[in-house]
């Protein structure tokens, strides 16, 4: 590698963007907008793999980009551009004023009232310029380090599709015509490895682990990702398939939080008010098994799931969506809250173009108290899931089927691997089938479980 | 030299722009440097509830700058394209290398490539009120099928994306990119009974194309098709079962189960379940599989990849044997195999790498009818949501979202969704029957790897596979399907 030190800091013109933001939202406003949004980002990333010990990419940039969303009356449009020339802004702003005219009058639209804006106060802990700290070659050794730990874990991990170091930084500005002006950094970065194991008959798996963190004093020892993600690749080696059989399941935490997220689809406010989702219309009713919980919190401290304001401007807040298994609380933004007259839950979500869209908080599932080790050890034959494959879960009507590998429970221990299986119910049945909830909540992400365990459902095989 | 020289026009680039920014590339010495530039212009509108809700354009401009050394690659990028940008990206590229700089060949050269996509008026730049018209006659279209239709979301997008790419090897392409698409998803509703029904499609094609050819009509009532006959699905059976796939979107099988497996990176890492089979037996001998970047009007299609390669048409699996792979600069240099200009990427911000394109079995011989007759007891799939692949165990998956039981070798009820899972390396040895009627998707694929969206084709005839895994809910006895 060079001495040279690599350069992270995008070097652009340092403009204030607070001030772009706020002139775009006056400049709609006087080309005739009633009302006006603007949003600005801007980030910087670095990404390095190193393969069998030697670096294969290194990968470092900055951008930034800027989008407009306008009212006419009841109608709006949305435009978008990543050169902030004075040109393009202008045919940015010009084309969202001509869009709004062909688009329909909507009752329900608009942006929030003047009254609901706001921007959590105190330093939520997002962001620490500190992921960008390590000297090039250090960062480098973050991922060579997580790739030689798997590799020398055992010797039948044989090859690697590498080991990574990531780190970006991003800055979020949102200003509107009720004159809101919030902005926000926020930081990340990662450590993983991809070891692949290979059996005496040659046959080969592959699997990973990885730790994220915003901020680098609270990643994992990238030793401790490497031997974890060569003990996950081992424990697949010599998969085979089972008997169709209908058995209990036992979900590892990275998958249950698939089902979580159905949830999640199921009860945002944009599948309810369609009655795209099976939980439209069920508030206050029972939709789970007693023990579950389930909460969106928008303002944990240092969460990954963590803003001062949603996608429209609006303090996120805690929401608790199902209590002992009762539906409390859709997951809503301004319009899908309008449209089924309720108060957004402020989980809106924006991107650069169109309308906002509803994401989740902090989203998990309350933990319980016993360990996956004691679920696991009161099942005669069952099936731990640790991968999912495939995206067969339909809201409208709760069917459920998807690929899936894992170990197979027997007397209450894991013993042999499993694969090219499939996992099948319905939604609706399994929601309430969630029998088991584990201690070992951890956050990965915005969305996390806890160990679960589901009965009643089919795994297809032989 | 005789093209549209947008980057040139547009933001006054020269050659010696050029050359000087691969210069800086190469200023720590690297073997190999390129740049891709890129300027995205797109187009979307979705209706709901009848009414036109969300509009929006955009533009998204900018340029990577890639480093090769051995198996090492530097990469940055910029969305400002001034020279004082481009240069600093250069040089953050640049440092993958270290030694003396290299000096690029001097004066490029352009490639004789294909015109597959001639459109005189892209779609980006067409009248947005025509665009409106479409969703809105797909709405009425979707409603007017049936009663039981309540809910229809319409929605069309279109992009035109120029793109030059300049490689230290003379390397000069450029390229303009048009695709479009229409989809309507619509909910039928009955007492206590829902389903959905999706469709769509498009390509690299005007907008004529939706008013022609490929109407919103057609895809409505395909939607609304679908869901209406989901509101009657009975259980999907579970286990081992023969399955026959309907012509053309179902081709997602060879896509997930054989496609990703030959891509080239994976193989030449020795991490994908097909790693040292070329020449070997991978499926029966009715198959025949390629990879066509060069049909016209195609979604999965390109004049170029985007390292500047014409793309080809490329034999993959020839009367089941193993025949190649499906390579991009890197791979080829390091694997010392033809470049099959495969080499893709999502946007400027990202690293090419090998990818589909349009990916195909050819027509065999039997006639589609005898193929379901041929069947006992089975799965008849017409068409699929998604699939994913482990490319190193060799497991994939892929979900019906229309399917019907055979029984005694008629086709008879329609079946819930369901996941089919199988291996790779084996399953198409298990195809036992090849249709005459090979027909390829509408064009609404789009493949992920890494991270990295790009749209693609799949195709095959009507298939039967002797043994696949079908993830129902109704177990499977030996006198038939348990209810």
């Amino acid at each position: 590698m060079p001495q040279t030190e690599l350069i992270t800091k995008n070097q652009k013109l340092e403009t204030d963007l607070r001030e772009v933001a706020q002139d775009i939202v006056r400049r709609a406003m006087a080309g005739g907008a009633t009302a006006a949004e603007c949003v600005v980002r801007e980030g910087d990333e670095f990404s390095t793999l190193v393969r069998l010990g030697q670096v294969e990419t290194l990968k470092e940039a900055g951008s930034r980009s800027i989008g407009v969303r306008v009212f006419h009356g009841q109608r709006s449009a949305s435009t978008h551009s990543s050169d902030f020339s004075r040109d393009a802004l202008d045919r940015m702003l010009k084309s969202a004023l001509e869009l709004a005219k062909i688009t329909s009058e909507d009752p329900f639209s608009g942006i929030p009232d003047a009254s609901q804006l706001g921007s959590l106060a105190g330093d939520l802990d997002l962001y620490f310029p500190d992921v960008y700290s390590l000297p090039g070659e250090e960062r480098i050794n973050y991922a060579r380090r997580a790739e030689k730990a798997a590799l020398d874990y055992d010797p039948r991990i044989k090859n690697s599709e590498g080991g990574s170091f990531d780190a970006a930084t991003g800055h979020k500005v949102l200003a509107n015509s009720h004159g809101f002006v919030g902005e926000y950094r926020r930081s990340y970065c990662s450590v993983a490895a991809v070891p692949i194991a290979q059996s005496e008959n040659g046959g080969m798996q592959r699997d990973y682990w990885f730790s994220v963190a915003r901020n680098l004093g609270r990643l994992d020892s990238p030793e401790e990702v490497g031997r974890i993600a060569a003990q996950r690749t081992l424990r697949r080696l010599g998969g085979r398939k089972v008997k169709t059989a209908k058995v209990p399941i036992v979900l590892d935490p990275m998958v249950a939080t698939s089902i979580l997220g159905h949830i999640f689809e199921g009860i945002n406010g944009d599948s309810v008010y369609r009655g795209a989702s099976f939980l439209a219309g069920k508030l206050g009713e029972k939709i789970a098994g007693d023990h579950v919980t389930v909460i969106d919190d928008g303002t944990m401290v240092g969460g990954f799931g963590t803003a001062p304001f949603d996608g429209e401007g609006i303090p996120t807040r805690r929401t608790v969506v199902i209590e002992k298994g009762v539906l409390k609380s859709y997951l809503l933004n301004t319009y899908t809250a309008k449209k089924l007259g309720l108060q957004t839950t402020a989980n809106a979500s924006r991107g650069l173009a169109g309308t906002p869209g509803i994401g989740p908080g902090n989203y998990f599932l309350q933990p319980g108290t016993k360990t996956a080790k004691e679920i696991i050890a009161e099942i005669p034959e069952g099936l731990y899931v640790t991968e999912f494959l495939g995206h067969g879960a339909n809201l409208v009507t709760g069917d459920y089927s998807r690929g899936a590998s894992g170990l197979w429970i027997s007397g209450g221990e894991l013993t042999y691997p499993v694969e090219e299986i499939t996992v099948a119910g319905n939604l609706k049945e399994m929601f309430f089938n969630i029998s088991e909830i584990a201690s070992d909540l951890e956050f990965r992400g915005a969305m996390a479980s806890p160990t679960i365990r589901i009965d009643g459902l089919i795994v297809g095989g032989e | 030299m005789d093209k549209n020289r947008f980057f040139f026009q547009h933001y006054g680039l020269t050659e010696h722009d050029l050359e000087r920014y691969l210069a800086a590339a190469l200023s720590a010495g690297g073997e190999y440097a390129d740049l891709y530039f890129e300027y995205l212009s797109s187009t979307s509108l979705m209706v709901d509830e009848s009414m036109v809700k969300s509009a929006s354009q955009g533009i998204s401009a900018g340029c990577g700058v890639r480093v090769v050394v051995g198996e090492r690659t530097g990469y940055a990028y910029t969305d400002d394209l001034s020279s004082e940008r481009i240069l600093h990206a250069a040089r953050t590229a640049a440092l993958i290398a270290s030694g003396p700089s290299k000096t690029p060949v001097v004066g490029f050269q352009e490639k004789a490539a294909r015109s597959l996509y001639p459109v005189t008026l892209p779609s980006v730049d067409a009248e947005i009120t025509a665009k409106v018209e479409l969703v809105m006659r797909g709405d009425a279209a979707a409603r007017a099928y049936d009663p039981r239709i309540k809910e229809v979301r319409a929605s069309y997008s279109d992009e035109l994306r120029n793109i030059l790419v300049v490689g230290s090897d003379g390397t000069f392409a450029e390229d303009s990119q048009p695709l479009a698409r229409m989809n309507v998803s619509c909910i039928a509703k009955t007492e206590g009974n829902s389903a959905r029904g999706t469709s769509g499609g498009g390509g690299r094609v005007a907008l004529d194309f939706f008013f022609g050819e490929k109407t919103p009509e057609y895809f409505a009532k395909e939607a609304a098709r679908q869901a209406i006959l989901q509101l009657d699905a009975r259980e999907a059976p579970a286990g081992e079962m023969e399955v026959v796939l309907g012509p053309g979107w179902p081709g997602v099988l060879l896509h997930e189960a054989v496609g990703h497996g030959l891509e080239a990176d994976f193989n030449r890492k020795q991490t994908s379940a097909f790693a040292g089979l070329i020449g070997k037996r991978v499926a029966s001998e009715k198959c025949t599989v390629v990879d066509n970047g060069t049909m016209p009007w195609r979604r999965g299609s390109l004049n170029v990849d985007d390292e500047g390669q014409p793309t080809q048409n490329t034999v993959l699996i020839e009367k089941g044997i193993l025949k190649g792979y499906l390579s991009d600069k890197l791979s080829s240099r390091l694997m010392g195999m033809a470049d099959t200009g495969n080499g893709r990427r999502e946007s400027y911000e990202h690293i090419p790498m090998p990818r589909m394109t349009n990916t195909y079995m050819l027509a065999g011989q039997d006639d589609p009818e005898d193929i379901i007759r041929s069947v006992k007891h089975g799965v008849y799939a017409v068409n699929f949501g998604g699939g994913q692949v482990d490319i190193t165990s060799g497991k994939f998956v892929f979900s019906a979202s229309e399917a019907y039981l055979i029984e005694d070798g008629r086709v008879t009820a329609p079946i819930k969704g369901a996941t089919l899972i199988g291996n790779g390396p084996d399953v198409l040895t298990r195809v036992s029957m090849v249709g005459n009627d090979l027909k390829l998707d509408e064009g609404v694929g789009t493949c992920g790897k890494d991270g990295q969206a790009v749209p693609v084709g799949v195709g095959i005839p009507t298939l039967k596979v002797d043994r696949l895994t079908v993830g129902g809910t109704a177990k499977k006895d030996s006198g038939g399907f348990m209810q």
